[in-house]
């Protein structure tokens, strides 16, 4: 055997060509959208300008709008972890984006769906339709904060595209609303926004995070339900793994601890994570954190979904008292970019409401958190007192 | 989206031999007939073409790791219509898939979590013994996403339910109030929902729910939460002027 022909090209390993489209293993699921929309069927809602246009996994582009959007909450977000909800509204806000904060919305009702199957294809495809319809009468476009919204709502999207007696169904229900069945371009995360916006946010960074070693964990409901859709960069792992999240960390200066069980879920499991919590936990702790805290030593974990911080961070208290190798503080990507751009550590990012100590990290951020605190808590006190009723978004940037 | 008749009577009754796992024997015509119903599923042909057995679900799975439960036994079961394998795994392995789709990286393109979807959701149509003892626990969570709209409230964050979450879940239940009165999206403002939702939104809701049959798969699950669930929904469309 020669030398010649047991030659690998490190380039081909290192930066493989880019996928080519028309070699995709699966359908454009718009190319179906449109056809039916000129059948009369139902409305697809385009993505407004501006937009940014990215690469996803097979080689596709995808619009990403930048302004205009309809925020699509998260249940376990707003409420129990809101500052994740806070740091999106804050992002937009700080680059002047219009954007509905919607009381016209409803959850998705998947993570109930996924933990108790007391639901079905029907009513899940209902209650999409019809946000989407409240999202398409503002003129504002979706954006989905929660990666099993956005997941579940590309799997409704080509159900409704598939079954004709499924459109029909969920057609005749919307006419009980008096709303039209309308189905946007693409469904959008917001993760994927924050991506595209991830070097103007570098641009606005106030805070050096050269020190901080960030492990990423890309959440499953992002990336594996409906492959297609997810953005893939051949710059950012070769366009081997999803692009969202470890774009931002590298474009605002962290390392990225890598580690190897990054495909590995983060144990949330639905109906687990409620009542069945010692899976959740030990998957979460054994597979995902401990062995991130002994490959990559992180300072802190980032990832892009409801579910992903909630199980990553509130499982190591437990597993703290049995000494294992925990202690690594959970946040999302948007809170991570707010705190880049100098956000208040409790005001906007509310780290209150996590449970893994996240001290040091905001001392390694160069952070003051007591001095932080006794700001947060003097509006506490502004609140009790009656001098305000609410922390407003110009308290928040005091 | 089942076009079959459902398998009832069930035979089972209290006295009946329980298999070793502890569900109920039934005749072999309800296990079809449960099947047959899986099978009619629209979704069911996008989610299994076959099985190599090479295990690639099975080494991707979470719960395979920690439970004695194969993604790939789902398929293999699914793919040979094992009809009495297939009802032990709804009676058993189905509530034990952490619905991740880890196993969507199958190459033969399969996804066992969709058959388990699909399992689970004929399972609680049909009131199955295992499926009610799986949801046990699990009413209050139904009860507050059909009712309310948004799944998880901030008023959940009690001790008492999160124990394992260390002291900061009590600090959060005392400071509540107060704590969600500091977060600057106006939404926000709220301790019994996620965030604030119209009344006309829940009425919309509600609407969805009485005309996708999903009312019908309560009462079997549950029939208590059925009853609490429709008298929220009924007085609120009362009131809004709905015939109910």
């Amino acid at each position: 055997m020669t030398t010649e022909s047991t030659f690998i090209p490190l380039d081909a390993i290192r930066k493989p060509p880019l996928p080519n489209p028309e070699n995709a293993p699966t359908e454009d699921i718009r190319e179906h959208l449109f056809e039916l929309e000129d059948a009369g069927e139902l409305i697809v809602q385009r993505v407004p300008e501006p937009y940014i246009e990215v690469m996803t996994k097979y080689g596709r582009m995808k619009k990403i709008p930048l302004e205009k959007t309809w925020h699509h909450k998260s249940c376990g977000q707003c409420g129990h972890i809101p500052g994740y909800s806070t740091s999106i509204f804050w992002l937009n806000r700080q680059f002047g984006m219009s954007y509905e904060d919607p009381t016209d919305q409803t959850s998705c009702t998947a993570w109930n769906y996924y933990a108790s199957a007391t639901s079905n294809a029907v009513a899940q495809a209902g209650v999409a339709s019809r946000n989407f319809a409240a999202a398409y009468a503002t003129g504002y476009y979706p954006m989905i904060h929660c990666g099993t919204s956005y997941g579940h709502y590309k799997e409704t999207r080509a159900e409704l595209v598939h079954h004709p007696e499924l459109r029909r169904k969920v057609r005749d229900i919307m006419e009980k609303l008096d709303k039209p069945l309308v189905v946007p371009e693409e469904i959008v995360h917001y993760s994927e926004w924050i991506h595209v916006m991830r070097d103007k946010i570098a641009e606005r960074q106030t805070r050096d995070f050269s020190s901080i070693t960030a492990s990423i964990h890309p959440a499953c409901h992002y990336y594996k339900l409906v492959t297609e859709d997810a953005i893939y960069d051949p710059d950012i792992y070769g366009g081997q793994r999803t692009a969202t999240v470890t774009g931002l960390v590298e474009a605002v200066g962290a390392t990225v601890g890598d580690y190897s069980t990054f495909f590995d879920c983060c144990g949330f499991g639905f109906r687990h994570i409620l009542v069945q919590r010692d899976f959740s936990r030990s998957f979460a702790t054994q597979r995902k954190i401990e062995i991130m805290k002994e490959e990559a030593n992180p300072d802190v974990v980032i990832t892009h979904d409801t579910g992903c911080v909630t199980t990553l961070d509130k499982s190591q208290f437990a597993v703290k008292a049995h000494q294992r190798n925990v202690g690594i503080p959970v946040m999302s990507d948007a809170q991570f970019a707010a705190l880049a751009m100098g956000a208040h550590p409790y005001r906007v990012v509310q780290l209150h409401w996590h449970a893994t100590d996240y001290t040091a990290l905001l001392e390694k951020m160069g952070i003051d958190w007591e001095a932080a605190w006794a700001e947060f808590e003097s509006d506490l006190k502004r609140i009790e007192s009656g001098e305000i009723e609410y922390l407003s978004w110009e308290d928040a940037d005091a | 989206m089942s076009t079959m008749a459902p398998p009832m009577p069930f035979t089972a009754d209290p006295g009946a031999t329980l298999a070793p796992n502890s569900y109920p024997e039934v005749p072999y015509e309800d296990k079809l007939s449960l099947w047959e119903e899986v099978k009619a599923d629209d979704r069911f042909p996008d989610y299994l073409y076959g099985c190599y057995e090479c295990g690639i679900c099975v080494a991707a799975c979470p719960s395979a790791k920690y439970y004695d439960f194969s993604p790939r036994k789902i398929a293999q079961a699914a793919a040979r219509e094992d009809v009495e394998l297939i009802y032990e795994q709804m009676n058993d392995d189905v509530w034990n898939c952490s619905q991740c789709f880890s196993c969507n990286r199958c190459p033969r393109e399969n996804s066992p979590g969709g058959l388990i979807t699909l399992l689970r959701e004929v399972s609680v149509r049909h009131g199955l013994a295992t499926a009610k003892e799986a949801l046990e626990g699990y009413g209050r969570v139904v009860y507050k996403i059909m009712t309310t709209g948004t799944q998880i409230s901030p008023d959940m964050l009690q001790p008492d339910a999160f124990p394992d979450w260390g002291p900061d879940v009590k600090k959060t239940s005392d400071n509540l109030d107060l704590w969600r009165r500091a977060l600057p999206p106006e939404t926000l403002h709220t301790t019994e929902t996620s965030w604030q939702v119209s009344q006309e939104t829940l009425i919309e809701l509600y609407l969805i729910w009485l005309h996708s049959d999903v009312m019908d798969m309560i009462e079997e699950a549950d029939e208590g939460l059925h009853m609490i669930i429709l008298d929220v929904m009924e007085e609120t469309l009362e009131d809004a002027g709905y015939e109910v």
